[in-house]
């Protein structure tokens, strides 16, 4: 007889299983409509591969996993999509998320099931591959993808078959073990294939005797042992169950890999036998519904994606005395939003209870340290302790005091003389820690990138400086070359000099076109930018766009370049026209032509640069009559000249003043 | 010598006194060269705390700086809105301070924000990208700019440069993968948890 372990704590709640126990498995049937959510399980959600309107066969995959920990999706049943959008899940957020709605045709038509004749000659990584394209999660609760936890990283010495099931009400596992034992058997088999274990073990707590019997029978010669051990809630936990049968403790963030053990619930071997024997995905579980609002609670055989509301209608249920629709069981179940929302791969029970089955909670009083959740707590944790770091929102010493270790389980809830919701607090505690520390990786990855951005901006800034610095040095030397070689180098004048080198390259770089080409290529080409503007404005119009005022801009913009570039071609036309006249010819035709121009030139001149040029012209002519004045002053000219001399800059004077008050008045108007 | 400092007692111990003394000296000084502390410590740790969106809602341009005035002038630490009351609980608890409430004056704590730009209406400008402290904005001149979301932090600093206020900052609803349980309502008798399976007459 193997040696059986205890761990701390736990409780004994009322069990409540007989009630679904009754009778054997029924199957729930085809409902009228399948609602699949693309994350049914830990992990990534699926990503749909079918379209609204497709038809699907039974067994056919209709979503693809995402990422290692996902699984995909397969069609319960063959049907059309109906549609792939947001519906209300099983959650107690009651937000809606993704789903794909079948609508069932009733003729349950499959894809051909590739059969395994013997897994024993197949690779692991095959198999490992085929129980991932099932789409199994685990069947227990917590939906972690079954083919992640079949490939450790260390050996394995022990696989556990969970058939513990000791929360109350719940009989999923139960009537799996009395009716579906060879199934459990030949699945455990298949896992053990994989894992190759020292040793593989089904745990069952000895309030199932039936289970046990049957599963003896059927493991009769397998080398499965078949543990019992007392009930107690909750020695289903996954590092509860370690513990009773190995003595081991799983440490705390660890995986219970980590002491070579791998835990699997029965549902989840069953699933697996379907899997590699019969090529079945996993389409369908074994649900249990109970509680005193059914009129006929049991266990069912229901097709992933059934709504709620139809399953419960089979166990006659009576929504007028049932106070709250609850997924789990009613230590660690949640509350249903809705009964419209579909049963899940980890929908293990619905339980329906009256108000004087599962009364509300009387209101929590204050924690009288009385120490019973310690006690009581299978993880060993201090939940007062944990309590009182909640309230205060004490998220370090929460973190020291192990707070995630803390499995949920409800145990100090249950104990609890003042009725406090601990478990809620632990619950939110934890979601706060996980926010703060992905907030924490967040500021850090920001701080990350903006000192990289400051880094690049100064480096940026030193390159310029340096380039700087060089061009500098660069034309110091060339002046001290200079200075060398006797020539006083006059800087601007390299400079103009370094430029008219550049213009010049420029210009043989673009070839051997005269500038009247260019002006008219210039010209041509707005012209055709022009037209191409007025025709999409146009076409903009006609259709109401709402960006008109943009293109009307553009074509603004675009008018008055093509008036630009035919003004310079006119220009520069004009310019040269008179190169080729016979200039010379006339001396006085061409000084009346120059005055016209200039008069012309004038005439297209703004009032301001008018005024500016006369004001010049003006100061221009007094410095030369102050100069002559000067002159005659010095030489000693007569009186008379000197006077009119004089007359003549004073009236100049005047004329300055004028203009500049001109100037200023134009310019300020 | 020996015999000189046998013979004077008091020498001895002078002797033995300076020579320990110059020796630790040495040692602490070394020490002192080697082992010294770039910067100032406290400021890194306060610039750990803050939550790094750079928004200059605090008056600084930057967390780092707004770290560096609470460590050496005592500057007030309720200055950061994005980091909200839990930031100034655990500045407060790195300083060993009082926490205060909130400085209304530099803005609320709101939920966190994802600049977006609407596409079809950015000219190109570059301008919010050389505004982003984080080089979330990808883009270049003349063409559409667009927001890395997972990059951004949501610090604002990209809308008032942008010429056709082509900038929305949306706020980031709570989804299925970001919500969490809460705390109970100490008043409230809706609770969530069902461990309450007490009616233990009737056990089977």
């Amino acid at each position: 007889m193997r040696r059986i372990f205890d761990f701390h704590g736990g409780i004994h709640p009322p069990e409540n299983k007989r009630q679904s126990l009754t009778g054997n498995i029924q199957h729930a049937g085809i409902p009228g409509i399948l609602v699949i959510p693309l994350s049914q399980h830990v992990g990534a959600p699926s990503e749909p591969l079918v379209a609204a309107g497709d038809r699907v066969l039974g067994g056919q995959c209709i979503a693809a996993p995402k990422g290692l920990v996902s699984v995909p999706q397969h069609a319960p049943t063959s049907g059309r999509v109906v549609a792939i959008e947001e519906r209300a899940i099983a959650h107690p957020s009651g937000f809606l998320a993704p789903c794909v709605v079948i609508e069932p045709d009733g003729d349950d038509e499959w894809v051909e099931l590739q059969e395994a004749q013997d897994y024993r000659s197949e690779a692991t990584t095959l198999l490992l591959d085929r129980i991932r394209n099932a789409g199994i999660a685990g069947m227990g609760g917590a939906g972690f993808p079954c083919a992640v936890k079949l490939a450790p990283e260390k050996a394995i010495e022990t696989l556990i078959i969970n058939g513990t099931e000791c929360e109350p009400y719940i009989t999923a596992d139960d009537i799996l073990m009395r009716e579906r034992a060879a199934e459990i058997v030949s699945g455990a088999l298949i896992l053990q294939h994989i894992l190759s274990p020292a040793e593989t073990l089904i745990g069952v707590e000895d309030n199932k005797p039936d289970s046990i019997a049957a599963l003896t029978a059927a493991a009769e010669g397998s080398g499965l042992e078949i543990v019992t051990f007392p009930t107690k809630y909750p020695s289903g936990g996954e590092k509860q169950l370690i513990e009773i049968l190995t003595g081991k403790q799983v440490p705390s963030g660890g995986l219970p890999a980590d002491v070579g053990i791998v835990c699997q619930n029965v549902g989840t071997a069953v699933a697996v036998h379907d899997a590699i024997v019969s090529g079945r995905p996993l389409v369908s579980r074994v649900t249990t519904v109970t509680g005193e609002a059914a009129a006929r609670p049991g266990n069912f055989e229901v097709l992933l994606g059934t709504p709620m509301d139809y399953l419960l209608e089979l166990a006659g249920y009576d929504a007028s005395s049932n106070r709250r629709l609850i997924m789990g069981g009613p230590m660690m179940g949640f509350t249903v939003p809705d009964a419209s929302v579909p049963v899940v791969k980890t929908t293990n029970c619905l339980l329906v209870p009256t108000e004087a089955e599962l009364p509300t909670p009387p209101p929590a009083q204050a924690c009288i340290r009385c120490g019973m959740c310690a006690e009581a707590c299978p993880a060993s944790l201090l939940p007062q302790q944990l309590f009182w770091f909640a309230q205060g929102k004490e998220l370090e010493k929460l973190e020291s005091h192990n707070l995630f270790d803390c499995i949920e389980c409800g145990a100090c809830s249950f104990v609890c003389p003042s009725n406090i919701p601990l478990v809620q607090y632990y619950r939110a505690s934890k979601a706060d820690i996980r926010q703060q520390r992905s907030d924490q990786a967040k500021s850090d990855h920001s701080r990350e990138r903006f000192e990289a951005r400051q880094a690049r901006l100064e480096r940026e800034e030193q390159e310029k400086a340096q380039k700087r610095a060089a061009r500098k040095k660069a034309a110091e030397q060339r002046a001290a070359a200079a200075a060398e070689n006797g020539q006083e180098e006059d800087p601007i004048q390299a400079a103009i000099e370094r430029a008219k080198a550049k213009k010049a390259a420029q210009a043989s770089a673009a070839g051997t076109e005269s500038p009247q080409d260019k002006l008219e290529k210039a010209v041509i080409s707005t012209r055709k930018r022009l037209e191409k503007a007025q025709t999409k404005l146009a076409e903009a119009e006609a259709a109401g766009a709402d960006h008109i005022e943009a293109l009307k801009t553009g074509v603004e913009k675009t008018r008055s370049k093509l008036a630009t570039a035919e003004k310079a071609l006119a220009d520069f036309l004009a310019e040269s026209a008179p190169a080729t006249e016979p200039e010379s010819a006339d001396p006085a035709q061409a000084a009346i032509d120059r005055a016209r121009k200039a008069r012309e030139a004038e005439a297209a001149q703004s009032p301001q640069e008018r005024a500016r040029i006369q004001l010049e012209k003006l100061q221009q002519r007094l410095q030369k009559s102050e100069q002559r004045l000067n002159a005659a002053l010095a030489g000693g000219e007569e009186d008379k000249i000197v006077e009119a001399l004089s007359a003549s800059v004073d009236r100049l004077k005047e004329k300055v003043a004028d203009a500049e008050s001109a100037t200023m008045a134009t310019e300020e108007g | 010598m020996l015999t000189l400092l046998l013979d004077q007692p008091l020498l001895a111990a002078l002797a033995a006194l300076v020579s320990l003394g110059l020796a630790f000296g040495a040692l602490l000084g070394f020490a002192a060269v080697r082992f010294r502390t770039e910067g100032n410590p406290i400021i890194d740790q306060i610039n750990e705390v803050l939550p790094q969106t750079q928004c200059g809602q605090c008056g600084y341009p930057g967390c780092r700086p707004y770290a560096e005035a609470i460590a050496n002038n005592d500057e007030a630490i309720n200055k950061c809105p994005p980091g909200g009351e839990a930031g100034i609980h655990a500045l407060a608890d790195l300083l060993d301070m009082e926490a205060i409430p909130l400085d209304e004056e530099h803005g609320e704590e709101n939920v966190v924000a994802i600049a977006y730009i609407r596409e079809a209406e950015c000219i190109g400008c570059t301008k919010c990208i050389q505004a982003c402290p984080v080089d979330a904005i990808l883009g270049a001149a003349k063409q559409m700019h667009t927001v890395i979301a997972s990059e951004c932090t949501g610090c604002d600093l990209c809308v008032e440069p942008c010429p056709v206020d082509c900038i929305d900052m949306i706020p980031q609803e709570e989804s299925l993968q970001t919500w969490h349980w809460q705390l109970p309502d100490p008043v409230s008798r809706e609770i969530e948890i069902i461990a309450s399976d007490t009616d233990r007459d009737r056990a089977a």
